[in-house]
């Protein structure tokens, strides 16, 4: 069951990110993209990871793919002259770059079944939420931090450059 | 195994038919509470006090003919309203309704169909996902008025998503859980116990939003009918017209449950004498309360102008909402230390 289901959603995301790639129509290439979202969503609910599965639907799909559907609907992109455009050999060059490096760790990993960790009795199971919740605030406090400034500059940055040249007195 | 697939399938089934036709007779509430504010009886003729009108509004709705635009994106057109009406439909897996789970023969069955402890993230992203059959119907209709509407809405509904967001938060601290059944069992025991004594703040932005996430009045914008015909539904009929309203409806549902269930204790009731009162009738009776404010609203407030609403949404109810989150933080930080 649980193959089967991985099967799906490994599919599926393969070919909704190449129906991305190769749609003429910017819309239908955002509406690829929202099931890919969706999918990963449904891979993280797999892996037990729910926490993760929702907020990638409410952060991807909820707020950053609205605002590409935006940007093609205001802007009006053009869909005939959406050719293959110049950076091609770069594109070929990170694939390639991109596939070494998976081949590389699929040679590194195991093949058997890990069996999962015992279950320490006694102490009530944490959700997933929680898990992240305790992880986050202690062990990777910094690098959270270190995220959350990286985020706020990005934050100020779009502020100063959508006001354009501004008079301070 | 097979036993809790068929209880499954019976309580989905049941929760189906109990929304669907709460949705129905919830028009047929809006026109009479609308029209009894308004001094004249609203629906009069079929049926007695017109209670049958749903159903003749049913009746001609699937009857009508499907219009479909010529310079429509066809596709995306028939595809649109499905998008906006399925996740309305799917935030009610996680509502709890009721407290006695129901054993029969082997078959137990809760008054909820599931309870994932990401229950109300659950809700928020489903919300957000119903925006897109607004934005791509009003795009794929190719027309001004839809257009017009379509963005008005989206850039709405991803304002106000925020200031919901936020002031959810607030009784997630105190709850400590995202499940819906663990805050509802949190907030137990008498109506001083109800999380909206400590967040009245936050109730009031999540009732603000709610309206404004629905497109309601006073923050119908999206369908001003005085100047955008009918805003992003403009080419639609029959059918797909209705799967649109039945969306509308189902949200307002969705949002007056969340509201029950994060800030009037859900299924509790007020004191603990009046406790014979089975749980379902006093979630019920508060998510209709809710429903009543909508209609209400509608009623009393005229509606505001584009950048009123913008500018209330993200300088005034933005900065409230986090403080009320960086508050409650601290006092309920304080008070467990």
């Amino acid at each position: 069951m649980e193959i089967l289901s991985f099967v799906y959603f490994g599919g599926a995301i393969l070919l909704s990110a190449l129906m991305v790639v190769i749609f003429k129509n910017p819309l239908y290439s955002a509406m690829s993209l929202l099931s890919m979202f969706a999918h990963v969503a449904g891979l993280y609910v797999i892996l037990e990871a729910e926490f993760l599965a929702g907020v990638q639907l409410l952060v991807y799909a909820g707020a950053i793919l609205v605002l590409y559907i935006f940007v093609v609907m205001l802007l009006n992109v053009q869909t005939q002259g959406r050719v293959l455009q110049k950076q091609a050999p770069v594109v070929f060059g990170a694939a390639v770059v991109a596939a070494v490096e998976v081949a590389f760790l699929i040679s590194r990993s195991h093949f058997y079944p890990e069996l999962p960790p015992v279950p320490q009795p006694g102490v009530p199971p944490l959700g997933n939420t929680e898990m992240i919740g305790m992880v986050l605030y202690t062990k990777y406090l910094f690098p959270f931090e270190i995220a959350s400034l990286v985020l706020l500059i990005a934050l100020v940055g779009a502020i100063v450059m959508a006001k354009g040249k501004l008079k301070f007195r | 195994m097979l036993n809790d697939i068929l209880a499954a399938v019976i309580v989905i089934a049941g929760l189906l038919f109990v929304v669907l036709t709460m949705v129905a007779y919830l028009t047929y509430l809006e026109r009479k509470v609308l029209s009894f504010m308004q001094d004249r009886l609203g629906p009069m003729e079929v049926g007695p006090w017109g209670l049958l009108q749903p159903l003749a509004d049913g009746i001609k709705l699937i009857s009508k003919e499907d219009i479909i635009p010529q310079e429509a994106n066809k596709a995306i057109f028939k595809i649109a309203p499905i998008i906006s009406l399925v996740p309305a439909i799917l935030s009610f897996a996680v509502i709890p309704f009721g407290r006695d789970s129901f054993h029969f023969e082997g078959i137990t069955t809760h008054p909820y169909l599931t309870d994932i402890n990401i229950g109300m993230i659950y809700i928020l992203a489903l919300s957000s996902i119903g925006a897109y059959g607004i934005l791509l119907g009003g795009w794929a209709s190719n027309s001004k008025y839809s257009i017009m509407g379509a963005l008005r809405s989206a850039a709405q509904v991803i304002s106000y998503e925020l200031n919901a967001g936020m002031s959810i938060i607030g009784v997630l601290l105190l709850a400590g859980s995202l499940s819906l059944v663990k805050i509802e069992n949190a907030q137990q025991g008498g109506f001083w116990h109800w999380y909206i004594f400590p967040q009245i703040i936050a109730f009031v932005i999540y009732l603000i939003s709610g309206i404004a996430e629905t497109n309601r009045t006073p923050f119908d914008l999206p369908e001003a009918e005085s100047e955008l015909v009918a805003g992003f539904f403009t080419e639609y009929s029959g059918m797909r017209f209705s799967l649109y309203y039945l969306a509308e409806y189902a949200n307002m549902i969705v949002v007056s449950c969340v509201a029950t269930v994060l800030f009037l204790g859900g299924w509790g009731s007020p004191l603990p004498i009046l406790d014979f009162v089975p749980p379902v009738i006093w979630f019920m009776l508060k998510v209709y309360f809710f429903l009543f404010f909508f209609f209400w609203i509608r009623a009393t407030l005229p509606r505001l102008r584009y950048d009123q609403l913008m500018k209330f949404g993200w300088k005034i109810m933005l900065p409230l909402s986090f403080a009320n989150v960086i508050v409650t933080a601290f006092v309920v930080y304080m008070i467990r230390h």
